[in-house]
């Protein structure tokens, strides 16, 4: 067994959070593809007579304002939390190391696109992606671009400073000395030495996303209205909440358990891959 | 220390301009038609003309930003599409209760979160510090608008100890304005304090592995004294940065929290903008929170010496 998998399973071990979080996130993944099967209505369908039915045997997390049954659209709106989640962190982890490649080994991109980023980085991330669903259709691949964009700049750090240290390790500095090729250097002697802090810095990316994502729905600028994700059932039970509080905490709880399953499995991750880092936080 | 001051405010003049094209040139990178979204689904062909010219879409793309940066100097920070009026007079006009909010919060964030990041580290691996740090996992899992349905339901409601909604200003005296802001500041202060007090236990771990705090405390002193005295100075340098950074997360947070509370500050009018697509506003939201934030974290960074003397700028 390798050492890299031996160091994994021993932390998994030390760690029975990380392993609940991981259960926990197993699970919110086959509710979410099996949506269609353990839904018990039609998270669209309207019925006007069941308004703001309190949750009952027909209706587990009762009814909105619309009629809709809460427990459907909650079932299905797992669906778009874990594709953002999961699509946010793969797009700003890959854009983000490729910028970071480049702009950690050559020296005149360096200066300009670390001044972009900076830049990007001093928007508060939820203000830039408002900044962005201002100005485009609201859909859920609009949502995951501008939550991408928010998220790359802090990447592209993170990426730069390995390169950096990396680039003075003497394996490196052989491996130039001897005429390698800076595609090659990059690809077989950097690439693979960022991967694990990369891995753990995705399931982070991956929980502020979907955080994220229903801060804009809240407020009116992430998902449009008709798709039921957990943001917009709570965003639509603003006005009521006194009336009907469960529009609220049913979606809320889901997103919440969600985002610490994904929390305690990074923490996991981190321990696992980078024991430096885990002693202090 | 001068010729670092000016050096950095060069920095941070290079910061706000890549923002200022950043926002501004949104409005030409994003696909499709910005004036045609912004006039929505029942707009005429003359609507959205007529967008089109108050955003200055009609002109070319850098004959706009000279003249928008030209009366951004001038602290003008353009017009609001909805209501024809200045966007610096819709911000003021809200600047207090975000500012009452966003201070209390991270004075209160601030009292709280250092100490239990130093009791975390001083009692490390005890009960209390696991309490802490997963306390802290917990805090960061939560949305802000979930925990604040949950002190409204709870305190408000059940309890009917606070008030459910609403905002009172300083000048109707200091329990109206502070019981209208002690929920919000509870549910937007939550991550923040997390954060902070996860660096400060980080911060006060690494330093208190010193050999000067084995001295400390070989030579006799009280451990309150090594904790504060010694130990809490030495770990300033992060805690205060962590202090800085994680004020974009109250930004980010008080947009929301004056939306569930009904407060009408910067966030409320932002979220406004939103459902008008008011552009305008949004843009210069953008800017004043950004050029803050920057600030805010210049300011952290020249505070480095107090902490440490050895740092030569």
């Amino acid at each position: 067994m390798s050492p890299t998998w031996q160091r994994f399973r021993d932390a998994f071990r030390r760690h029975p959070t990380a392993i609940a979080g991981a259960v926990v996130l197993v699970a919110m993944v086959l509710i979410a593809l099996f949506a269609p099967w353990l839904a018990t209505s039609d998270p669209q369908a309207l019925s006007p007579i069941q308004r703001l039915k309190q949750p009952s045997n027909g209706h587990w997390f009762g009814t909105d304002m619309l009629g809709r049954d809460v427990y459907s659209r909650v079932i299905f709106g797992s669906r778009i939390s874990l594709t953002v989640g999961a699509a946010v962190a793969a797009l700003s982890i890959t854009l983000g190391l490729v910028i970071g490649l480049v702009t950690g080994f050559v020296r005149w991109v360096d200066a300009t696109v670390m001044r972009v980023m900076d830049g990007l980085m001093s928007i508060p991330s939820v203000l830039l992606a408002i900044a962005l669903m201002a100005l485009t259709k609201a859909s859920v691949g609009n949502v995951i671009v501008a939550i991408t964009l928010a998220e790359v700049p802090r990447v592209v750090r993170l990426v730069r400073s390995l390169v950096l240290s990396l680039r003075e390790q003497p394996y490196v500095e052989a491996a130039i000395a001897t005429g390698t090729r800076l595609p090659l250097i990059l690809l077989r002697h950097i690439l693979p030495n960022t991967l694990a802090p990369l891995l753990v810095q995705g399931t982070y990316i991956c929980a502020s996303a979907m955080i994220t994502e229903a801060i804009l729905s809240f407020i009116g600028a992430g998902t449009p209205p008709n798709v039921p994700s957990w943001g917009n059932i709570m965003a639509e039970a603003r006005s009521m909440f006194q009336l009907a509080s469960y529009l609220i905490f049913f979606p809320g709880a889901f997103l919440s358990v969600t985002v610490l399953a994904v929390n305690m499995l990074g923490d996991g991750m981190r321990d696992a891959l980078d024991p430096r880092l885990a002693r202090r936080m | 220390m001068i010729v670092y001051i000016i050096r950095r405010l060069g920095a941070t003049f290079i910061v706000m301009a890549v923002v200022a094209l950043f926002v501004f040139s949104l409005l030409f990178l994003t696909p499709g038609d910005p004036a045609a979204v912004i006039a929505g689904d029942i707009a005429t062909a003359d609507d959205i003309k007529l967008i089109r010219t108050k955003l200055g879409l009609d002109e070319p793309f850098l004959v706009q930003f000279g003249s928008w940066v030209g009366r951004l100097l001038q602290g003008d920070l353009g017009t609001s599409i909805f209501t024809s009026l200045p966007v610096t007079k819709l911000i003021g006009q809200r600047v207090e209760p975000t500012v009452s909010l966003t201070l209390l919060t991270l004075v209160i964030a601030v009292l709280i979160a250092v100490p239990v990041g130093v009791l975390a580290a001083a009692k490390a691996g005890s009960r209390i510090d696991r309490f802490v740090m997963g306390a802290s996992v917990l805090a960061f899992s939560v949305p802000v608008f979930v925990l604040a349905y949950l002190l409204i339901s709870l305190f408000s409601i059940e309890l009917e100890w606070l008030p459910v909604q609403g905002y009172r200003p300083l000048s109707e005296g200091v329990w109206p304005w502070l019981s209208h802001l002690i929920l919000p500041s509870i549910a937007l202060g939550t991550v923040y304090m997390a954060l902070i007090a996860r660096i400060t236990r980080a911060a006060m771990l690494d330093v208190l592995s010193q050999d000067y705090i084995r001295t400390a405390n070989a030579k006799g002193l009280g451990s309150r004294a090594v904790l504060t005295r010694h130990a809490l100075k030495n770990a300033g340098v992060p805690i205060i940065t962590v202090i800085g950074i994680g004020v974009a997360l109250l930004i980010s947070g008080a947009i929301v929290t004056e939306t569930v509370f009904a407060i009408p500050g910067i966030g409320r009018l932002t979220v406004d903008a939103i459902l008008r697509r008011d552009y305008p506003i949004i843009q210069g939201v953008i800017l004043l929170f950004s050029g803050i934030y920057v600030l805010i974290n210049l300011a952290v960074d020249l505070s480095y010496r107090l902490f440490d003397p050895r740092i030569q700028y």
